[in-house]
């Protein structure tokens, strides 16, 4: 792909893919401005996929939602163009996504959801082909296997509500290949062979389109390092710097100055500034001295961002688990990862506190108490929980009404406005950020006070002032 | 003394003789319990399968065969817990006896395997440098921890770290229902079930495709397997959908209900007090049912049911009841399946399953809190399993102690209780895989040749 200034040489592709694949950035000659607004429109329609999945919408929706962002900012006035853009902007955001691990995991991750919508709003001729695009050498089942195991099709085809159509057509492919079908228990598995209907196509896919996504990016972020970087530092780099940060948020990887915390005031900030999921860990961990890998993880980090030091953090996990396993067991077995989680150990990554989405995704077992208590704990727990945190009837019933609806984060909203009385606009997109607007909240309500010499907030006394 | 004392003296001494021979065998060769490193020499020194270990870990890579991968064993990483806590991982071993030496040499009170790397572990550092991950998995065995402690809150016989014969049912559930899904499902052949020393088992897959599989692939397999999700905070463990099963799942139902019925109810006595039948009766969404039943437990407590019939009974009025079809409420249909699902259904350790690079302890460890070895468990004859009659440490130095002179040094574990277990591991596992392996080898060593023969004659 060659950027040029400002003059406009359009080169037409001859062969039109129903759905890129984009396995090699084109020789298409790109406008400066065009490289970075493409790629903004591009970004928009992405984080609205990601917004809608945090909200737990399903399959359904999502295609709609995705097939609405895509028409609302993918259009181009040159119908000619729209392909181009559409390729142009994918190519941008991968140099922009390729340059850390967790760039990387969301952008495949989001590209491939994506594709995957676009995919399912294109008929079965348009999947069919790409099947033989990206090489997938799956016959159909002849008629005498799918005799043999008629039994098994029948019955998965009821568990989803729906008759086996007497022609159905089944594709044998060896399970391994289709991963998300086989853990969803979507497919008919025997001797190794998954029995993919029609519509699973699309899984199959995807899956392929992600492999390949996941290995170009890779190889992007090589040449990024090693060539791009340098050579653009004028002219992209600054722009594709840009892109990124303006748009993921802060990941509340460096704690800022406000934020810090000593552990003698944790009980009482945890109370008046936690979200209810930090909350539900702390608690657990004061009762039983002990939290399980999960929460540890999602307490700890969360802490880490909240600016307690690594000292401080052994101590006050050391305090509480030597009353359960004893000071040398906690040295021996849980020391070492606390080091790691901030970056001490090991290969010295500094782990990220864990978003929303992330927390929202987790799958909480046996003796876990991390998730998000919006989606994971029962209309009964979350209930009590929320009265525990002194907010109305009236308040808790608008925000179970959210969760009702699958609306986690705006559910941990509401509750932010109403443990604050204040209302929160932005919406709550990481504990962190429920963590530091609550303070903020809360101080500028000390300094207010201490104005007109009026408590307002009895907890408002006990903070330090910034 | 007179001649007659004398002589009476002799007999007697000859009594004592012949007594400690045969009848007091056992004060002599007596070894109190334990588990100490001069018990593990001795269990290193004659009865560890080393050889086996090695054989199993090479895959067939022995060197026999120009198409061998000579460097295969060396890449395995195995980690080794010694006395004091003290871990040692990525040890890796380049042939039989270094693999044998050293753990005769360190006695470790766990050996772990891990898995094959793209280089020798002992050599990782030197690829660490270029930061491409070139030092990394390539290879290892699909794996399940089924552990006890996780049914807790649906076993009443015992707790924590005790197991015995009642609950142990849970495990032979899980191998009936895992099992066979691995084979007929997925296709796997190699499978090693073993047992963990003290509360519970784990399996082996040890198929070509099965090492090479992907993390993602891995994940895939424990998520089809997974059906008790949540935790004391949410409500419904088990939440199967309304309409019809999946086939595995109607297929494991068959396995659970026998086990459910004919075993649990009883064993565990699930409806006998009001605190265990409160907890099935929180698992019915509907307040007319839960009220109605209550309302007949509580007047049959003056009956004179005995105790015996009294957990058949209940279930059967739970039974009769939901699926008497009068129900409109949602959530009803399958409420039957889903409280037999929640007693028994396997419930795997998913992080086990799902990473590459997991440690998983080796079979033929002692476990250090109970002494136990770590012995194969034959999946079709699970139900015979009693984990409190698996062999001691202690007791296997008394079968050794018992052997006497003049035996043969070689196969000192033959004849002691562990004979079973390793001829069993060699006959049901390691031959047929050896085999297998073999083939795959000379196979594709053959499709190597043939193409280079038709690329050479062009």
């Amino acid at each position: 792909m060659e950027i040029i200034g400002s003059q406009r040489r359009p080169v037409h592709i001859d062969v039109v893919p129903t759905l890129p694949l984009y396995r090699s950035a084109p020789p298409l000659e790109v406008r400066l401005e065009d490289f970075e607004l493409y790629a903004m429109d591009r970004l928009r329609v992405l984080k609205g996929i990601a917004d809608g999945l945090s909200r737990g919408k399903k399959s359904e929706e999502m295609k709609n939602l995705a097939d609405h962002l895509w028409k609302a900012n993918m259009r181009h006035p040159d119908a000619s163009e729209v392909v181009n853009k559409d390729i142009i902007s994918h190519f941008v955001l991968r140099l922009v996504y390729c340059r850390t691990e967790d760039l990387r995991k969301w952008f495949l991750s989001m590209e491939t959801n994506l594709f995957r919508y676009r995919l399912l709003f294109k008929g079965p001729e348009t999947q069919r082909a790409l099947m033989v695009e990206f090489n997938l050498p799956y016959r159909a089942a002849s008629n005498a296997e799918l005799e043999s195991v008629k039994e098994g099709l029948k019955q998965v085809a009821q568990s989803f509500g729906q008759p086996l159509a007497a022609d159905a057509i089944f594709y044998k492919v060896p399970f391994e290949e289709v991963p998300e079908l086989v853990a969803g228990r979507r497919v008919f598995i025997h001797k190794g062979y998954a029995y993919i209907a029609m519509n699973q196509v699309v899984s199959l896919v995807a899956t392929q389109f992600r492999s390949h996504l996941s290995k170009a990016l890779i190889l992007t972020n090589r040449k990024w390092t090693s060539t791009i970087r340098e050579q653009e530092k004028d002219r992209l780099t600054p722009i594709v710097e840009a892109l990124c940060s303006s748009y993921l948020g802060p990941d509340y990887s460096q704690p800022r100055e406000f934020a810090e915390i000593s552990i003698k005031d944790i009980d009482q900030i945890a109370k008046s500034s936690f979200p209810l999921c930090m909350r539900h860990l702390f608690e657990k961990l004061r009762e039983d001295h002990h939290l399980k890998h999960g929460g540890r993880m999602q307490l700890g980090l969360f802490l880490k961002g909240v600016g307690l030091k690594l000292e401080d953090a052994l101590a006050f996990w050391k305090a509480e688990f030597s009353q359960r396993v004893g000071s040398e067991r906690f040295d021996k077995e849980y020391a070492y990862s606390i080091r790691h989680n901030y970056g001490r150990e090991g290969k010295r990554t500094d782990y990220t506190p864990y978003s929303c989405q992330k927390i929202i995704t987790s799958a909480p077992g046996v003796g876990d108490h991390h998730g998000c208590p919006y989606r994971h704990f029962s209309e009964e727990n979350l209930k009590a929980a929320l009265g525990k945190m002194g907010i109305s009837n009236r308040a808790v019933e608008d925000v179970m009404d959210k969760v009702r609806n699958r609306h986690y984060q705006l559910a941990c909203t509401l509750t932010f406005e109403a443990v604050h009385g204040i209302s929160c606009d932005a919406g709550i997109n990481h504990p962190n950020q429920y963590f530091s607007d609550s303070q903020k909240v809360l101080q500028s309500k000390v300094h207010a006070c201490a104005l007109c010499f009026v408590p307002r907030l009895q907890e408002a006394y006990t903070l330090k002032c910034a | 003394m007179t001649k007659e004392e004398i002589e009476n003296g002799t007999a007697d001494m000859e009594i004592d003789q012949r007594e400690l021979m045969n009848g007091d065998r056992s004060e002599l060769n007596a070894v109190p319990d334990g588990f100490n490193a001069n018990y593990l020499k001795v269990y290193y020194g004659k009865l560890f399968p080393h050889a086996d270990i090695f054989k199993w870990m090479s895959y067939g890579n022995d060197g026999k065969h120009p198409g061998c991968d000579e460097s295969y064993f060396g890449r395995r990483e195995f980690s080794f817990t010694l006395d004091n806590d003290i871990y040692l991982r990525f040890q890796s071993f380049n042939s039989a006896s270094q693999l044998e030496n050293s753990i005769k040499e360190k006695c470790p009170f766990k050996i772990d395997i891990g898995p094959v790397y793209s280089v020798d572990p002992a050599k990782r550092h030197a690829y660490a440098q270029s930061g491409n991950n070139v030092f990394t998995p390539v290879e290892k065995e699909l794996v399940f921890d089924i552990d006890m402690t996780d049914y807790d809150d649906v076993r009443y016989c015992c707790s924590g770290a005790d197991v015995c014969l009642k609950c142990w049912t849970l495990m032979t559930i899980a191998i009936k229902v895992i099992d066979p899904a691995l084979r007929d499902d997925f296709g796997f052949n190699h499978i090693l079930w073993v047992y963990s020393g003290r509360r519970g088992v784990h399996c082996w897959v040890c198929d070509p495709k099965a090492r090479r599989l992907t993390n993602e692939q891995r994940s895939s397999i424990a998520e089809y397997f997974r059906v008790y999700k949540g935790n004391e905070n949410s409500q419904k463990k088990v939440s199967l959908t309304s309409s019809a099963l999946h086939p595995f799942l109607l297929r494991s139902y068959k396995v659970l209900e026998e086990f459910f019925e004919g075993n649990l109810l009883s064993n565990q006595s699930l409806f006998s007090t009001e605190e265990r039948y409160e907890k099935i009766l929180e698992m019915i969404p509907d307040e007319s049912i839960t009220s109605e039943l209550r309302g007949k437990w509580q007047d049959n407590k003056k009956s004179s049911i005995s105790k015996e019939n009294i957990n058949v009974d209940r279930w059967k009025h739970v039974k009769k009841i939901l699926k008497s079809g009068k129900q409109k409420a949602p959530g009803l249909g399958k409420c039957v399946e889903e409280i037999v699902f929640s007693f028994s259904y396997p419930r795997l350790d998913m992080e086990v399953s799902k990473h590459m690079n997991h440690l998983l302890k080796a079979p033929f460890c002692i476990h250090p809190k109970t002494g136990r070895v770590c012995v194969p468990i034959d999946p079709n004859r699970c139900e015979e399993f009693d984990p409190t009659a698996v062999p001691t440490l202690s007791k296997l130095l008394e079968e050794i102690n018992m052997g006497g002179l003049g035996t043969d040094d070689d196969a000192e574990w033959d004849r002691t209780s562990l004979g079973k277990s390793i001829r069993f591991f060699r006959s049901s596992f390691l031959q047929p895989l050896l085999k297998s392996c073999k083939e795959e080898i000379e196979n594709s060593y053959n499709a190597k040749l043939q193409h280079s023969k038709t690329s050479l004659t062009w």
